[in-house]
């Protein structure tokens, strides 16, 4: 009797609300989702925001910026240590992903400091200790990217980014070339080695240009092209193996050419071949003809 | 519900109600501890609050005498530090992230994140909210707004939600291969940008202070905030506690659980239901001290999870 009357207010609470298990996971699944959306946000907006624009650049000894992203835990002690407060946090809206370390070439460049306390200062491993050479550094690389601004292309001996850089003549050389406008001078251009450049942006900051800069430092994945390991460069299998791997090419005379040296096609005075006109041909001063005879 | 709270309000109340649910119902206390200031002094019924705001704001100092004076005591943020430029100190929640996105910090924040680990895990989890974390004083100020201008309900989310969203925050930063939550999460940003600059980050903090004032009654701190579950969690057997010891002389005002960031902690203590001593030993307790501010009764005291004396 008193059995059956358990039985019988067991079922009635069984009927009036769902068993407490049931209960419980209903609830848990409710709030488990909540939570899971919310987090779910949280990843997508970081993978969407995790972006570099390709003037904030990172510290000496940064790792690869999918791995920077997860070693970085945004204390700042970096900056804190960068003795020329070259490196700065990004702030919420900085399209930077937040509280991360990085710099801006053209407004505070690095100075390349020989005992790099950015690195000796990051406890996360974000930024790698085996980087004690400051000259190893690799932050980007400088790209003379405008070269219809640039002082030098127009022929102008400006070589500001040249004199600034720190690697002076292994980062950037000037590579002299005829100057094909005025056809009786030479440019001489500033050219970016990218086995030595280190990213540093002194030549960002220091380009004379009023607003924007002709040369920047990229992100290297930005401003090199991958290599063509396809194409083996004959002149480098050549200096490597000390003489040409396709053995001597086959000399075919030229007719007229026979003094010369074999691919030298040039045309020396007195030599009188095609061109025996003594008088130079002069530009036309009005019209398309000018009268002028000989 | 409705029903019980119009005719609990039609309940004299020098009446004492018969429970604390009963009493609960009544609505919501608007200036709790007004008692406890007759009966001790306004600086007695506000010892701990004021404790805790000079702990919090004089960490917070010590992180911006730096930047504003130049005086480096401390360098970094909560998320790691480095105090006289020996003593290292790194957040566990950061490291675990960290970890969870598959990379493995310096030997110095290692040491730091244990230092840390084992200082909340043996005093206190969540002290690291009420003592050290600068979003409390917004909470606070969301929560204290709330009760002066009587606004009731509200709707939070489930008290579980944060330790469902701790799981899912370091599950992101395995998927994303990044510290994903370190985007968007208030805590680190605000003392971040307190000391490094806010930038946008003030709408977070905004964001924060309205959802608990107008939305959720303490949502953030009591319900969303996976860093305070991570906390929690490290303190389960943490030594520091609060004891209603004096619960005898309870006289059921109210006023504790009006202030109680966490007011489901205090019931088993106070009303002894569940268990028999008086030790609040909920993970989620805070120990800001507030209930034993705001008592008139002294019920409350700080003490540790050995002492279950009662008086």
């Amino acid at each position: 009797m008193t059995m059956n009357d358990k039985v019988q207010s067991s079922r009635r609470t069984a009927s009036s609300a769902p068993p407490p298990r049931r209960r419980f996971l209903k609830d848990a699944a409710s709030v488990a989702g909540g939570a899971g959306l919310l987090a779910l946000g949280a990843g997508m907006y970081a993978k969407q925001a995790s972006a570099l624009p390709a003037t904030a650049i990172r510290p000496p000894g940064a790792l690869a910026e999918s791995e920077f992203l997860a070693a970085c835990i945004r204390c700042g002690l970096c900056v804190r240590d960068c003795p020329y407060d070259t490196l700065k946090l990004a702030e919420l809206g900085d399209s930077v992903a937040t509280g991360t370390p990085y710099f801006e070439a053209r407004d505070i460049p690095c100075e390349m400091c020989e005992d790099i306390p950015c690195v000796v200062a990051c406890p996360s491993g974000a930024l790698v200790r085996e980087l004690t050479d400051i000259g190893e550094a690799r932050m980007g690389l400088a790209v003379l990217i405008d070269q219809e601004n640039c002082l030098n292309f127009l022929g102008l001996r400006c070589d500001v980014c040249y004199r600034v850089c720190p690697v002076i003549d292994k980062a950037i050389t000037l590579e002299r070339m005829h100057n094909p406008r005025s056809d009786r001078h030479a440019m001489l251009l500033p050219t970016v080695h990218s086995d030595h450049c280190t990213g540093c942006g002194k030549c960002e900051k220091a380009c004379v240009l009023p607003g924007e800069s002709a040369i920047k430092v990229l992100p290297i994945k930005l401003a090199q092209g991958s290599k063509a390991e396809h194409y083996l460069r004959g002149w480098e299998e050549k200096d490597a193996a000390g003489q040409s791997l396709i053995g001597d090419q086959v000399e075919l005379p030229v007719r007229g050419m026979e003094d010369k040296a074999y691919g030298d096609t040039r045309l020396r005075p007195g030599d009188d071949a095609p061109a025996s006109d003594p008088v130079p041909a002069r530009p036309a001063a009005g019209g398309l003809d000018s009268g002028w005879k000989p | 519900m409705s029903t019980q709270t119009t005719t609990g309000g039609s309940v004299p109340r020098k009446v004492p109600p018969s429970s604390v649910r009963g009493a609960a119902m009544r609505g919501v206390v608007a200036r709790p501890g007004l008692e406890a200031v007759e009966v001790k002094g306004w600086v007695r019924a506000h010892k701990w609050l004021l404790l805790r705001r000079a702990s919090q704001l004089g960490i917070l100092a010590l992180f911006l005498l730096g930047p504003w004076l130049g005086w480096w005591i401390v360098k970094g943020n909560l998320s790691s530090s480095l105090t006289l430029g020996i003593l290292p100190l790194t957040d566990p929640f950061l490291i675990a992230q960290q970890l969870a996105a598959g990379q493995w910090p310096y030997k110095e924040a290692l040491l730091g994140g244990g230092i840390v680990l084992a200082f909340y895990a043996l005093f206190g989890g969540r002290l690291f909210c009420s003592w050290v974390c600068p979003v409390n004083i917004v909470t606070d100020a969301a929560a204290w707004l709330r009760r002066r201008l009587g606004l009731k309900g509200g709707k939070a989310p489930a008290a579980a939600t944060r330790y469902w969203l701790l799981g899912f925050v370091l599950v992101i930063a395995t998927a994303t291969g990044s510290l994903a939550w370190e985007w968007v999460n208030p805590v680190s940003m605000f003392h971040r940008g307190l000391i490094f600059g806010f930038g946008l980050a003030w709408g977070i903090v905004g964001g924060i202070f309205f959802y608990d004032f107008l939305i959720a009654p303490r949502g953030w701190c009591g319900h969303l905030c996976p860093q305070g579950a991570f906390y929690a969690l490290l303190g389960r057997a943490s030594v520091v506690k609060v004891s209603a010891d004096k619960r005898s002389a309870c006289n059921d005002c109210m006023d504790c659980f009006a202030v109680c960031p966490e007011p489901q902690v205090i019931r088993p203590a106070l009303k002894a239901v569940g268990q028999d001593h008086p030790l609040i030993l909920d993970a989620d307790c805070t120990a800001c001290g507030r209930c034993v501010d705001v008592c008139g009764k002294d019920v409350f005291r700080i003490t540790t999870r050995f002492n279950r004396s009662e008086s």
